[in-house]
C-alpha cells in the first residue's frame, strides 16, 4: 500500500517534470515560430505578399552568422577586448544586417516588378526564390551541420525539476525585445507610413508616402527578422549542431502559426507561434509509445498543420485576422 | 465565306474543339509526328527515338496528365493549390495496393491495370471531395497555405503507412504497365518488354511512350471538353468573380468541390502512371517540390489554357536534361579547348577540386554547385524570369508570334 503510494508519487513527480520540460521547450520553440511569424506578417501587412522564401532567408542568415562568427571572426577580431558573448552577439547582428541587405535586393529584383500581378504569380515568385536561395545556402553550408559558435552551447539553468537551456532563454528574450521593437516601430513615422500603405496604397501615396520605399523597408526588416529567427532555430533543440539543410523547414511550420493568428495580425502571429510551438512539443512528448504507435514517426512535425486545419474550420480568417469584405 | 478565319455561323462551330480546318490538319499532323517519334524516322528529330529520350518524353506525358488535373482546379476554377502532389500520392498508393504484389509486410492484390488505374482516379477524387469542404471555406493565400499543409500531412501519412507505401526511403515495387484480363500468367499486352508488335519491332520504351501518349490525348480531350460544358463555364465564372457567379446562380461551394474532385481524379491517375512508369517510388517523392513543379508547369505554360499546360509540361520536364547536357558541354569545352569560349566556360564550370566555378562536374563536396543543385537554381531563376517578363507564359509568346504573322507584313 505504502509502496504503491510512493510509486504514484514518483509517477506524479515524473509527470510534472515531463510536463514542465515539454512546456519550457515548447515555449522556446514557440518563440522561434513567433519570430518567424513576425517577419512573415510584417511583409504581408505592408505588401500583401506572403513570403514563402522566409525559411530560406532564415537559413541564409544563420549561415552568415556561422560564417562571420567561426570563420571570419568578424567583427570580433577588431574588438577582441570585449567579452566573447558580446563578440558573438555582434557577429549575429552583422549577419542580420547582411540578411536585411539581401532582402532589399530581392525586393527590388523580384518583388517590385510583380506589383499588381495576380496572387498566384507572386506566391510562385517567392517559392522560386525559396528554391534558389535554399539550394545555394545548402551548398554553402555543406553536407554536415555548421556550428554557430554561440557562447551558450549546451549550458542550461535548473529550476527544481525543470531544465531550461540558456539558448532557449536567449530566444525568448530576443523575441520579446523584437516584439516590443516592432510595436514601437509601428508608432514611429515610418511605421505609421507602413500602416497607411498597408491600409490603402493609393491614399497613402496621395499623402506623399513613397510606397516603393515602404515595400523595401518591409522586406529589409522581414529578412532581418528571418535571419534572427534562423540563428535561433539552428540552436534549437539543445543538442543541435548548427545550421543545416533542415533549418529552412522551420519556416514552413511557422506558416500555420500565422494562419492560426490571422495573416495580418501581429498579436495573432505571436500567439499563433506559441500555440504551434507548444502543440508540437506536447505531441512530441505525449503522443509516443505503444498506444500511439499507429501515428508513426514524425507526427510532431505535422501537428502545426493539424492545429491550423482545426482552427480554420472554426474561423476561416484565423483568430485575430480581419475578415475580407467582398464587394459585389 | 468559308475561308474567312474566326467567322462562325453557328454557336456549335465556334465551340468546336478545333474550330478551323487549319487547326484540324495541324493537330492531326502534330499527333502523327508524336506517334512516329519512337521509330526515329522524323528528319532532324531522330534522336528523340533513343531510349533515354523516350523515357523523358514518357515522363512529359505523365506530367502533362497531372498538370491538366491542376489546370481544371487552378486554371479553370481559379483555386490556388500547392497540394497537387498529395493527390498524385493517393492515386499512386491506391494503384500499388490494388495492382502491386503482396509481401511479408506489404498489402497488394495483384489486380490488372484496368482495375487499378480507374480506381486510383476514383479514390483520389473521393479524398479530394472529402477535403474540399474545408478548402472552400478559405480563399486566396489561406487556401495556398491549407493545401501546403496537405502536402506535409500527406508526406507524413505516406511515411507512416508502411504496409501500403513500403516506408520512408524504402518504397516498394509498383505494378507494371501490362494489360491483363485477369491474373493470367502471360499478359495480353505488355508495354514494357521489347519485341514485335503488329509485325513491327519495338523496344519497351517505345511501347510505354505510345501508351502514355494515348492516355495524354484522352486527358486532353476530357480537359478541353470540360472547358466548354456548363460545368466548365461555371468554373470559369467562379475564377473570374465568385460573388458575381453566385448571384447568377452558380453554386459556389458545389462547383469548387467538383473542381477539387475532378482535378484529384486526374492527378490520382497521373500518380498511378508515374509509379508504374518509374517502377519504384519512395514516399518522399510526393513533396512540396513536386507540387511546385505542377504549379510551375501551369505558370510557365500559361494559366488557363490546355495548350499552355502542355507546353509547360514539356518545358519543365525537359529542362533538367538540357541543363545537364549544357553543363557537360561546357565541361568538355574547358577540358579540350583553348581560347575565348573555353575561358568563358571555365568561369562557370569547375572540373578540378581547387578550380572555382559556379557548377562543378565532380561528385561530392567540391567548390560550386553540383549539376543537380545548378539545375534547381536555374529552374528557380527561369521561373522568376518567366513570371516577371512573360506573365502569360509560353502560350503568351505563341500568341504574340501568331498575331505578328497574322498581320504580316503590317505591324497591326
Amino acid at each position: 500500500m505504502a509502496s504503491a503510494l510512493l510509486l504514484a508519487q514518483a509517477g506524479g513527480q515524473d509527470a510534472v517534470e515531463k510536463f514542465a520540460n515539454a512546456t519550457s521547450s515548447g515555449v522556446a520553440l514557440g518563440a522561434i515560430y513567433a519570430l518567424l511569424a513576425l517577419g512573415l506578417v510584417l511583409i504581408y501587412k505592408a505588401t500583401q505578399v506572403l513570403n514563402f522564401a522566409h525559411g530560406a532567408l532564415a537559413a541564409l542568415g544563420a549561415f552568415f552568422a556561422a560564417y562571420l562568427a567561426t570563420v571570419l571572426n568578424f567583427p570580433g577580431r577588431y574588438v577582441d577586448f570585449l567579452p566573447l558573448t558580446f563578440q558573438w552577439v555582434l557577429s549575429a547582428v552583422t549577419a542580420v544586417l547582411v540578411a536585411a541587405a539581401v532582402g532589399l535586393v530581392l525586393e527590388r529584383l523580384a518583388i517590385r516588378p510583380m506589383i499588381g500581378e495576380p496572387l498566384f504569380s507572386v506566391v510562385m515568385i517567392t517559392i522560386a526564390l525559396d528554391i534558389v536561395i535554399r539550394t545555394i545556402t545548402d551548398d554553402l553550408v555543406g553536407t554536415t551541420p555548421r556550428p554557430l559558435g554561440d557562447p551558450w552551447g549546451a549550458n542550461h539553468l535548473e529550476f527544481g525539476p525543470v531544465t531550461i537551456a540558456q539558448t532557449e532563454v536567449a530566444t525568448l528574450v530576443v523575441t520579446i525585445v523584437t516584439l516590443i521593437g516592432i510595436s514601437l516601430f509601428f508608432r514611429s513615422r515610418y511605421g505609421v507610413a507602413m500602416r497607411a500603405t498597408a491600409f490603402d496604397q493609393e491614399a497613402a501615396m496621395a499623402q506623399g508616402i513613397s510606397a516603393g520605399r515602404i515595400f523595401a523597408l518591409a522586406w529589409a526588416i522581414g529578412a532581418g527578422l528571418a535571419a534572427a529567427a534562423g540563428i535561433f532555430s539552428s540552436l534549437y533543440p539543445r543538442s543541435s549542431l548548427g545550421v543545416s539543410g533542415s533549418t529552412a523547414f522551420f519556416a514552413f511550420r511557422a506558416l500555420p502559426a500565422i494562419v492560426i493568428g490571422g495573416l495580418d495580425s501581429i498579436t495573432g502571429a505571436v500567439l499563433g507561434g506559441f500555440i504551434v510551438g507548444l502543440a508540437e512539443n506536447y505531441a512530441g512528448a505525449y503522443l509516443v509509445g505503444e498506444t500511439w504507435s499507429f501515428l508513426g514517426v514524425g507526427f510532431a512535425g505535422v501537428m502545426p498543420y493539424i492545429v491550423m486545419l482545426l482552427v480554420l474550420i472554426v474561423r476561416p480568417y484565423g483568430l485575430f485576422g480581419t475578415e475580407e469584405i467582398r464587394r459585389v | 465565306m468559308r475561308a474567312r478565319p474566326r467567322l462562325f455561323v453557328s454557336y456549335g462551330s465556334e465551340m468546336a474543339l478545333l474550330p478551323t480546318w487549319t487547326q484540324k490538319i495541324a493537330a492531326l499532323v502534330f499527333l502523327a509526328l508524336l506517334a512516329l517519334i519512337p521509330f526515329g524516322v522524323i528528319p532532324g528529330l531522330g534522336f528523340l527515338g533513343d531510349s533515354d529520350w523516350l523515357k523523358i518524353l514518357s515522363r512529359v506525358a505523365i506530367y502533362a496528365i497531372g498538370a491538366l488535373g491542376l489546370h481544371i482546379l487552378s486554371g479553370l476554377a481559379g483555386q490556388v493549390s500547392l497540394g497537387h502532389a498529395f493527390f498524385l500520392g493517393i492515386g499512386a498508393y491506391t494503384a500499388v495496393v490494388l495492382g502491386g504484389e503482396s509481401g511479408r509486410t506489404l498489402l497488394g492484390y495483384s489486380l490488372p491495370m484496368w482495375v487499378w488505374l480507374p480506381a486510383a482516379g476514383i479514390i483520389a477524387a473521393l479524398v479530394g471531395a472529402v477535403i474540399a469542404p474545408t478548402a472552400v471555406r478559405v480563399r486566396g493565400i489561406y487556401l495556398a497555405i491549407v493545401t501546403l499543409g496537405l502536402v506535409f500531412i500527406g508526406e507524413w501519412i505516406f511515411r507512416s503507412a508502411v504496409s501500403v507505401t513500403g516506408g520512408a526511403q524504402a518504397g516498394r515495387e509498383f505494378p507494371e504497365l501490362v494489360f491483363r484480363f485477369w491474373k493470367e500468367e502471360e499478359p495480353f499486352l505488355d508495354f514494357t518488354a521489347d519485341g514485335p508488335w503488329f509485325g513491327i519491332n519495338m523496344t519497351g520504351e517505345a511501347k510505354t511512350y505510345l501508351l502514355l501518349l494515348v492516355f495524354t490525348v484522352l486527358t486532353i480531350i476530357v480537359a478541353k471538353n470540360i472547358q466548354r460544358t456548363r460545368i466548365g463555364r461555371a468554373f470559369m465564372s467562379i475564377r473570374d468573380r465568385d460573388v458575381a457567379a453566385e448571384v447568377m446562380g452558380v453554386a459556389d461551394a458545389r462547383h469548387k468541390l467538383l473542381a477539387f474532385a475532378l482535378s484529384s481524379a486526374v492527378a490520382g491517375m497521373s500518380g498511378a502512371l508515374l509509379g508504374a512508369f518509374l517502377g519504384r517510388l519512395v514516399p518522399e517523392q510526393f513533396s512540396l517540390l513536386m507540387s511546385v513543379q505542377f504549379v510551375a508547369i501551369l505558370l510557365i505554360g500559361g494559366v488557363g489554357t490546355v495548350t499552355g499546360t502542355l507546353l509547360g509540361s514539356v518545358f519543365v520536364v525537359v529542362l533538367p536534361r538540357l541543363v545537364q547536357d549544357f553543363t557537360s558541354l561546357l565541361a568538355s569545352t574547358v577540358e579540350s579547348g583553348t581560347g575565348l569560349v573555353s575561358t568563358v566556360a571555365g568561369i562557370f564550370v569547375s572540373t578540378a577540386a581547387d578550380d572555382p566555378g559556379i557548377v562543378s562536374t565532380l561528385p561530392g563536396t567540391s567548390p560550386g554547385l553540383n549539376v543537380f543543385q545548378f539545375n534547381l537554381v536555374l529552374y528557380g531563376l527561369l521561373l522568376i524570369g518567366f513570371l516577371i517578363f512573360e506573365p502569360l507564359g509560353l502560350y503568351g509568346i505563341w500568341i504574340r508570334v501568331r498575331n505578328y504573322w497574322k498581320a504580316w507584313p503590317f505591324t497591326y
